[in-house]
């Protein structure tokens, strides 16, 4: 097989391999697979296209499917830049966890930008810069303690992620600075409607302008990665640091921009999940969310490009999505577990993946050895 | 004065600043706390300049979080802090600290082996509920420990297996470990005992000490125990023993250290690094054992809620040694039960509570940066061994 045609191919095959997994765990629990990942698929609204068949033969109904593929869509958006900030970190040879929290801290931003710069659209698109900006600042530290102190990233992650996720309960839990007036509930304000993202399709849960600044950061993630000379620095270090700065790139420079970039992401997607769907943050959320390390699954099996994250952050979110679908004995609830029992395999396969392609190398190598010899 | 003792009073000054605004002095004066504070800083100032500077560098700290916490009592009013520094919060300090050091001694053998393991909160999460579902079904805490025991090896055996054998990334393997226990023991849950279920097992006994119970202050706090709690306290000492007073013990550092040299003086290498790492998922289940049938009776879905990722911090800020897990796990016990008795008082600023809450996270990235008292890991940790 060609490498192309590998590359292709391991992602199927482990999305495959870990619906097989999810599909023992459903059967373990005397459901049948088949008939709970149909339903998560039509929950999805992976359906509604089957509607423009001519006569439409499957008789689905148009305004349910379009309903459901709004929710994906709408879950889909935060998950493409938690996705890419993964991803381009990734690419720099480090490992950022810190989704999660340049997430929230980028939510922060952008809520209190939108409240109270200009309750209009300029305040809104200032609160999404904001909240990338907010994210980059976030996101830069860990880069920076580990260019010039040489903090791994993992740990420093994770560490800021508690920090960001304490800090955000506190600024809106309850007696918090930010919390809504009069509000017994640790909940922020909600944004008057004026400073919300536009929508552009359907009612219920709109799919929001927070689509297009998620494919758009997609586009400049492999602009910037295949186009530009800080996307070369930032690959060649990914290659090989030692090399990289043999040949006079600033290594210490691309990580802290790399991981930057990454926070800016990840802040990106916080913009948009409040500006676009939530319009307020909550406490419990805070707490709740798992956007940042979803991310990292998106960012593992999408193999860190623009295409294959998108795809990826679909593949989450209709998961997610399709999960609320469900009813009867297997409930809503279970699935959502099932879905991130899904996810787990997929991050676990995609981790020891590596290794199967390398033992395929090696054999046939030992077999051409044995052939020449 | 030697350098030594001016490092060490450091350290002291800076416990002091806390020490004189709680009972039974109750400085109320803010000055007090922070001339200490500040005096703690000096000492461990001159103490850093001047070479001490590991000694140095926690006086400055101890100054920094006295200071700190100084000025919280002395900006409340003296009932709330006499409401809040009881025998009952250095007990529950113990009671937070002990999933900590069950899963800190875990994430020590793993990562002295050189195996990165950031899914100790997966397997305490395992353990959690697995010790829960073997305790409701048999009736027996002891049974429920064990089947703990058994899922949180086995879930550590996974990520042993991708780490060491299929040398895959240990950061990404953990993950994976801890998303699937996030979502395996809430399917699990789900699926045995149904929405809104509540199974409870029988819990691990506390233990009284006749004798202890009525002497004051310290019967408040050791009189009546967990069984767990005395358990982890032998262990730290065994643990300690074990890492550097045993011929196995150098293995295993050996192994973290310099795996190739450990291989090449006919170490196993892989054998060591199997065995530290199921070890440490055993521990961190029996620590998230202890978190749902010692200190509560059942579990709940993602009870864990972060204590992995705590007791991972604690390793790291007491420098992946034995004793200095013991004292940073009491250190972030102690911000838990703080946190946890401002919450319930009610009365002190939210500022201050997140403060407490953020302290081991904030400590934890300041040792790591190496402003104060570097925390260095051991050299081969997250590196996988290829053997040749």
């Amino acid at each position: 097989m060609s490498d192309r045609r590998v590359r292709f191919l391991t992602p199927v095959v482990t999305v495959v391999l870990a619906f097989v997994v999810g599909g023992l765990v459903v059967l373990a629990s005397s459901a049948n697979p088949l008939v709970v990942y149909r339903s998560m698929f039509v929950g999805a609204g992976f359906d509604w296209p089957f509607h423009l068949l001519p006569g439409n033969p499957f008789g689905v109904n148009e305004m349910i499917a379009a309903s459901n593929l709004q929710s994906t869509l709408v879950e889909a958006t935060p998950l493409v830049l938690t996705g890419l900030a993964v991803a381009f970190a990734f690419r720099c040879g480090m490992f950022n966890i810190g989704g999660q929290g340049q997430f929230w801290i980028g939510s922060t931003a952008a809520f209190l930008c939108a409240e109270h710069v200009a309750q209009n659209q300029l305040g809104t698109w200032l609160g999404v810069l904001a909240g990338m900006i907010a994210g980059m600042v976030w996101g830069a530290i860990p880069g920076f303690l580990k260019a010039f102190r040489g903090a791994h990233e993992v740990i420093t992650t994770i560490m800021l992620n508690w920090i960001a996720i304490f800090m955000v309960s506190w600024l809106f839990g309850l007696n918090g600075p930010f919390v809504g007036e009069g509000n017994t509930q640790p909940i922020s304000d909600t944004l008057p409607d004026t400073a919300w993202l536009p929508t552009i399709w359907g009612v219920l849960q709109p799919v929001t302008a927070g689509l297009f600044v998620a494919l758009a950061a997609a586009f400049v993630y492999g602009v910037i990665l295949r186009r530009t000379t800080l996307g070369f620095a930032v690959r060649a270090v990914g290659f090989n640091a030692d090399a990289a700065r043999y040949a006079g790139i600033s290594v210490r420079r691309s990580m802290v921009l790399a991981m930057a970039l990454s926070g800016g992401f990840a802040g990106l997607a916080g913009s948009v999940s409040v500006l676009g769907t939530d319009h307020r943050i909550t406490s419990l959320d805070v707490f709740a969310s798992q956007l940042g390390f979803t991310g990292i699954a998106v960012a593992l099996l999408g193999r860190n490009t623009p295409l294959g994250v998108v795809l990826g952050a679909l593949l989450f979110a209709a998961l997610d999505a399709g999960a609320r679908n469900l009813g009867g004995d297997f409930s809503p609830e279970l699935a959502r577990s099932l879905a991130t029992v899904i996810q787990g395999t997929i991050i676990l396969i995609v981790g020891g993946e590596q290794v199967v392609r390398w033992a395929f190398v090696r054999r046939r190598r030992a077999l051409a050895n044995e052939a020449a010899g | 004065m030697t350098l030594r003792r001016v490092g060490q009073s450091g350290v002291v000054l800076g416990f002091l600043a806390l020490l004189v605004t709680i009972p039974p002095v109750n400085a109320r004066s803010l000055a007090v706390p922070l001339v200490l504070a500040a005096l703690a800083a000096v000492a461990g100032g001159a103490a850093l300049v001047h070479g001490e500077r590991a000694l140095g560098g926690y006086a400055v700290a101890a100054g920094a979080v006295g200071g700190l916490l100084g000025w919280a009592a002395t900006s409340a009013d003296r009932s709330t802090v006499t409401a809040i520094v009881t025998a009952g919060l250095f007990a529950s300090m113990l009671r937070y600290a002990t999933p900590l050091l069950f899963a800190g001694l875990g994430g020590l053998f793993a990562e002295r082996s050189g195996v990165t393991n950031i899914g100790l909160e997966g397997m305490m999460l395992t353990g959690a509920f697995f010790g829960v579902l073997c305790g409701e079904k048999s009736g027996s805490w002891v049974v429920g420990l064990v089947g703990a025991a058994i899922a949180g090896g086995l879930l550590a055996l996974v990520h042993a297996f991708f780490s060491i054998h299929l040398q895959a990334d240990q950061i990404i393997s953990g993950t994976a470990i801890n998303i699937l226990a996030t979502g395996g023991t809430a399917y699990l849950f789900r699926a045995i005992y149904g929405t809104g279920g509540y199974p409870e097992a029988p819990r691990i006994p506390e233990i009284t000490i006749p004798g202890l119970a009525h002497v004051p202050l310290v019967g408040g706090v050791f009189g009546t125990l967990n069984l767990m709690i005395w358990v982890v306290f032998a262990l730290l000492v065994a643990a300690w023993f074990f890492v550097f007073r045993t011929p196995w013990g150098l293995r295993l550092r050996a192994v973290g250290e310099h795996p190739r040299a450990a291989d090449t003086v006919g170490i196993n290498v892989y054998r060591v690094r199997y065995v530290a790492v199921v070890s440490s998922g055993v521990l961190a289940a029996l620590g998230g054992a202890y978190l749902s049938f010692g200190l509560l009776s059942s579990f709940s879905e993602g009870m864990t809620a972060g204590t992995g990722f705590i007791a991972l911090a604690a390793l790291i800020f007491g420098k992946w040694r034995p004793l200095g897990l013991f004292g940073a796990a009491l250190l972030f016990g102690l911000a838990s039960a703080l946190g946890n008795s401002l919450q319930s008082i009610g009365t002190l600023s939210v500022f201050w509570l997140f403060v407490v809450q953020v302290l081991p996270y904030a400590l934890t990235l300041i040792a790591v940066v190496g402003l104060v008292g570097r925390s260095i890991p051991p050299a081969a940790v997250g590196r996988p061994y290829a053997k040749r």
